[in-house]
């Protein structure tokens, strides 16, 4: 609660909100007009999933109606054209991320896949009995779940960084835990259960000294603030489309290209060939070699729009704005009496994370549902976040740029409502 | 507010604070444990068998208002019933709360009608059975045992 005080001497800038127009951006979002139990939806389960503007949803109505094509392929007219839009996706993905170049920029299903590739294709090929492979407390179970598969296989070993109370991870033991053993650093960005932004320059810097690679889930940071792989120096970067206002099924793995180059095929099938007989078969040239199959061409297509309509809000403004509104909900729910907030990082975005005396998690959400506020209740797919703060679940409310205040208002009243049905 | 109040009687609120029959118990013949790991309710029942008769039954767990009120309100109603009743009352319980079948009569249901209301919340149901199941489990795991002998 520290932090909340800290920050209500410095209120919210109103100007910055006011210009921001996020009145104005609500109406690229059909689905925020819906009524939820006759109740205007306030939806705060954006690390979820967030809802999709407009022009995503025309951009993969458009492709099926105009382009719909299978690519790499064809000859014909319409696989030309698909497979330009398939590429410029790419292109446009490798500007977001200010990747050095397209063939870095892999197509998966999601973060999760992005993760099981790193760990089934680099592990596999790098990983030997007595290595270690560190990751944090704070994961997602999409970064600590793959690892233990590779290092079961491996006989290797799984080194968790530790956090605080406040939900920051201890880089001194960090620290301590590289060693020679070390062969690879997997961490996450900005926590999907507690909102921590990780200080990932530190992180990588130490890592790097050693010569050990780092991979960064940035499933709940893509969405948030403006990312450049190459000033981050990470050696992998994984996310999701529909957390990035994009379709599901899509996701992102960036990686080195000379660590792409080292690393064998993840899946095998057309495509990631370039020729194929029974005796042998040479593999495609990057990107190609990590996308066998038909990808999810409209998720892609989908997925540079939805890239398009954040560059166009611009993601400096989406940070200022989202930190600003996230200071005035931290502040709104400190003040709740019996409210804790679990996740407490003076750096965070995104989400607010939080348990009531006396009421579980689950019947918050119930309730704040019936008021038509959509959050989430339950572990976040992070079980060791919640060990680690004794807690079976929290509720956690988390913002886009297309919330406003009147939302956290709504959410705070729904609040007091579980109380007063709970007193 | 009147699906809330539907869903979170002043009987389920009652039970969620004050939960009965919350302990180990010492003479219990059986018990199982119980969990839902989409909310982390947790629950385990002990179970004192005399014959067929459940002569005392006990929970302890953590969860939701509607997982630990409705494991409380099992045990009050349980105690000194068959194997076979206590049978039937899951059938009629899961039928109320799950809205399948055919609506229980109230009357047969007694203090356990309170939970009518969660058939409207179906990512609910789970919470009101997990302490039914888990009883169910018990009383299987007690049956096996004798089996085996």
């Amino acid at each position: 609660m520290k932090h909340a005080e800290h920050r209500a001497s410095e209120p919210p800038c109103q100007d910055c909100l006011v210009g921001f127009g996020a009145d104005k951006i609500r109406e690229d979002f059909p689905i925020l007009w819906t009524k939820v139990h006759g109740k205007p939806l306030v939806y705060l389960d954006n690390a979820a999933t967030t809802q999709k503007p407009r022009s995503v949803i025309e951009a993969l109505t458009r492709y099926y109606l105009e382009e719909n094509s299978n690519i790499h392929r064809g000859v014909h007219f319409l696989s030309q054209v698909a497979t330009q839009s398939y590429e410029s996706g790419r292109t446009r993905v490798r500007q977001f991320l200010n990747a050095a170049h397209d063939r870095e920029v892999i197509f998966t299903r999601g973060t999760t896949e992005s993760i099981n590739l790193v760990a089934q294709s680099y592990g596999r090929k790098f990983l030997r009995a007595g290595d270690e492979v560190i990751i944090s407390a704070m994961e997602h179970h999409s970064n600590i779940v793959p690892w233990q598969m590779i290092c079961d296989e491996k006989g290797a070993a799984l080194r968790v960084i530790p956090m605080t109370d406040a939900g920051e991870l201890r880089l001194d033991e960090y620290e301590r835990l590289l060693s020679d053993r070390t062969r690879l650093v997997a961490v996450t960005y900005v926590s999907n259960a507690l909102g921590t932004v990780n200080p990932v320059r530190e992180i990588i810097a130490s890592a790097h000294r050693r010569g050990i690679p780092v991979l960064l889930d940035g499933a709940q940071a893509a969405p948030h603030m403006p990312v450049d792989v190459r000033e981050l120096d990470c050696d992998f970067y994984a996310f999701s489309g529909h957390k990035l206002y994009g379709p599901t099924g899509i996701g992102v793995l960036y990686g080195k290209a000379d660590l792409l180059e080292a690393m064998p095929p993840y899946q095998g099938g057309g495509d990631m060939i370039s020729a194929v007989s029974f005796e042998k078969t040479v593999y495609n040239a990057l990107p190609h070699k990590f996308e066998a199959g038909t990808p999810h061409i409209a998720g892609v297509i989908g997925l540079a729009a939805a890239i398009e309509y954040v560059e166009r809000i611009g993601m400096p403004q989406i940070a200022t704005y989202e930190k600003e509104l996230l200071d005035y909900g931290t502040e709104l729910l400190s003040a709740i009496p019996g409210l804790r907030l679990i996740g407490t990082a003076k750096e965070k975005a995104g989400v607010l994370s939080f348990v009531l005396d006396g009421i579980h998690a689950h019947d918050v959400g119930t309730i704040l549902d019936l008021e038509g506020v959509a959050i989430r209740a339950g572990h976040h797919c992070a079980m060791p976040v919640m060990k680690r703060f004794g807690v079976p679940a929290t509720a956690r409310a988390s913002l886009a740029f297309y919330n406003t205040r009147a939302d956290l208002d709504a959410l705070a009243k729904a609040i007091h409502k579980a109380i007063e049905v709970f007193a | 507010m009147s699906d809330l109040r539907e869903l979170y009687q002043q009987v389920i609120l009652d039970h969620y604070k004050r939960p009965r029959n919350f302990q180990k118990l010492p003479c219990a013949t059986c018990h199982a444990e119980g969990h839902n790991p989409l909310c982390g309710d947790e629950i385990t029942v002990y179970l004192h068998l005399d014959g067929d008769v459940i002569k005392d039954i006990s929970f302890q767990g953590a969860g939701c208002a509607i997982s630990q009120s409705a494991a409380s309100l099992m045990t009050t109603v349980l105690k000194g019933k068959t194997k076979a009743e206590a049978e039937e009352l899951f059938q009629k319980f899961h039928d109320m709360v799950t809205g399948e079948g055919e609506t229980p009569d109230p009357m047969e249901l007694g203090k356990l009608a309170v939970f009518c209301g969660v058939s409207e919340f179906p990512v609910r149901v789970k919470c009101a059975s997990l302490p039914w199941h888990t009883m169910r489990a018990a009383l299987e795991g007690a049956e096996k045992a004798v089996s085996t002998e």
